[in-house]
């Protein structure tokens, strides 16, 4: 129990303006600092479950909640779904970050890119910025290529430079938890690698959550994985476990590449 | 034989418009020849207007009043049309409810469609006297021709600028949202640097809008040769002159109204080309 960061309980999910459920009764814990990698068939529902963890979900209106899904921040344990309050969406988002398909730099330089965050939350002190904007660069392995060109556009870098930029980004608010909604699959195979690194490098500081279509990828890098089909948590386990010797049927015919 | 014949007919309609707009540019510039040859740059600053007594072909006249009245009743419609389109749009892309979206649009979209008569009719009957209340004067003058166009122009730069707004991937804003930002940080830090290119057409379209609109400002500016010294004050524009005494000019008056017409195309033609300039920068990003 003790080294959970996070673990969503009977947790299910409808989106507005639909009867089913996309997750049903969902019992998941992620470890902490620990890589924990969803995978399954497209529709599964892991894209679902990613996007609530931060509540993401919530820009868009009259989608519904059902269960638990508890953070274990500083020692304290809290129901993300009871947050109402705008400020506390935006507290929990900072401490849950969130890296998307696509690099998504936004319309500034690099340094405003990575200080975005921090500037958000309040941190005006410019040697404090410039120490955390560096720090960020250096965990994401961006900094060497990115150092004397801090005032330029991030539109400008490539898709691989962005993706870390985004990751340097998520990594200056010094969030609990990163999550990330396959972050490889717009990047070439040369990208993919080094932000593969980058994540295994980042678990000593930060509890990680991947979805990946990628089964490569979950079984190179995360040391817990979850198979999901249709809104159903099918199986949970060392990741070892899953890719060697799974339990269930389901589990054994998705990672032979029977279906999916 | 079918293909050649209908190569041609395009080809014929593409260079068409091209001669068109060469077409014009020399007859206006031409026409205006007695007016340059006589008066040349000075024109611009001239406020006389007045046809010579004895021989309705001379006179002296200056297009310094009209251009003035022009850029003022202009910029009057962008200060107030700008922060209120930009508003619109805002609401529209990010804070209305998906069941006000579409309403709201479509009145928008059919505002731009009004001819520019029925706010000419509007404006001198309804909304003239509630500004000779609010602001004294007569009712008719810069102010009231200002804020007529830029009821005008509102709809037509508040849609470009919800276009382009709604170019801005979903996946982009989230992730801002995901970095801790507010609705307003958001919109400020996102979506507006993101559509720049978009508004910034929109504000330029709208600004060649508003120089060339005729029907109108000539209910509202006054009509008057005289510089205004306020803001309620009567006075004409470019286009409101032209329209007003076309059909009495004659001789080099009339060679002055092609001379005015001349600033007229060569401005608008300029703010257009900006717009298009920006339009297709944005493309290429």
């Amino acid at each position: 129990m003790t080294n959970l960061i996070m673990e969503t309980k009977d947790f299910s999910f409808t989106y507005a303006g639909v009867d089913a459920p996309s997750l049903k009764k969902i019992n998941l814990p992620i470890e902490k600092n620990r890589i924990t990698a969803m995978i399954g068939p497209s529709g599964c529902g892991k894209s679902t479950l990613l996007r609530a963890m931060n509540r993401i979900h919530d820009l868009y209106p009259n989608n519904k909640y059902e269960g638990e899904i508890n953070l274990y921040s500083n020692g304290k344990k809290e129901n993300i779904l009871d947050l109402k309050k705008e400020n506390d969406l935006i507290r929990l988002r900072q401490d849950v970050g969130m890296i998307f398909q696509k690099p998504t730099p936004f319309p500034m330089s690099i340094y405003d890119n990575v200080a975005y965050g921090m500037r958000l939350a309040g941190v005006k002190n410019q040697s404090e910025l410039d120490g955390r904007v560096e720090k960020a660069l250096q965990d994401s392995a961006i900094w060497k290529e990115t150092k004397d060109r801090l005032n330029t556009s991030a539109l400008g870098m490539s898709g691989g430079q962005q993706q870390r930029l985004c990751i340097a980004r998520a990594v200056a608010l010094k969030p609990d938890i990163m999550l990330f909604d396959e972050p490889t699959s717009a990047l070439d195979p040369i990208s993919t690698g080094a932000i593969e690194e980058l994540i295994a490098e980042l678990k000593k500081d930060v509890s990680i959550v991947i979805v990946t279509h990628n089964m490569q990828q979950a079984s190179r890098l995360s040391d817990y994985t979850a198979f999901m089909y249709l809104g159903d948590l099918i199986e949970y386990d060392k990741t070892d476990t899953i890719f060697m010797n799974p339990n269930e049927k389901l589990t054994e015919d998705y990672i032979t590449g029977r279906f999916g | 034989m079918g293909g050649k014949l209908f190569k041609n007919f395009s080809f014929f309609s593409a260079t068409l418009s091209f001669f068109i707009l060469v077409g014009i540019f020399s007859i206006l510039f031409s026409y205006a020849q007695d007016s340059l040859h006589e008066f040349g740059f000075d024109f611009l600053g001239s406020e006389v207007w007045e046809a010579d007594e004895d021989d309705e072909e001379l006179g002296v006249f200056g297009g310094y009043i009209p251009l003035v009245g022009t850029m003022l009743s202009t910029v009057i419609a962008m200060v107030i049309a700008t922060p209120l389109a930009m508003g619109i749009a805002i609401f529209l892309t990010e804070i209305a409810h998906k069941t006000l979206i579409k309403p709201v649009s479509i009145a928008i979209e059919l505002l731009a469609a009004i001819p520019s008569i029925i706010y000419g009719m509007w404006g001198l009957f309804y909304f003239a006297p509630i500004m000779q209340s609010a602001f004294g004067g007569n009712g008719v003058g810069l102010l009231t021709a200002g804020v007529v166009l830029a009821i005008m122009i509102i709809p037509f730069m508040a849609a470009i600028t919800r276009d382009s707004m709604n170019t801005v991937p979903d996946v982009l804003k989230e992730s801002a949202y995901a970095m801790g930002a507010t609705k307003f940080e958001v919109i400020k830090d996102v979506i507006m640097p993101y559509s720049k290119g978009g508004i910034i057409g929109s504000i330029i379209l709208a600004l060649g809008r508003a120089l060339g609109e005729t029907m109108a400002v000539a209910f509202l500016i006054g009509s008057v040769m005289q510089i205004p010294n306020k803001v309620t004050d009567a006075t004409t524009s470019i286009p409101v002159l032209l329209a007003n005494n076309f059909s009495e000019a004659e001789g080099l008056e009339m060679s002055s109204m092609y001379y005015l017409a001349l600033i007229l195309f060569v401005v608008s033609f300029a703010i257009i080309s900006i717009a298009k300039f920006y339009f297709l920068g944005k493309k290429v990003k």
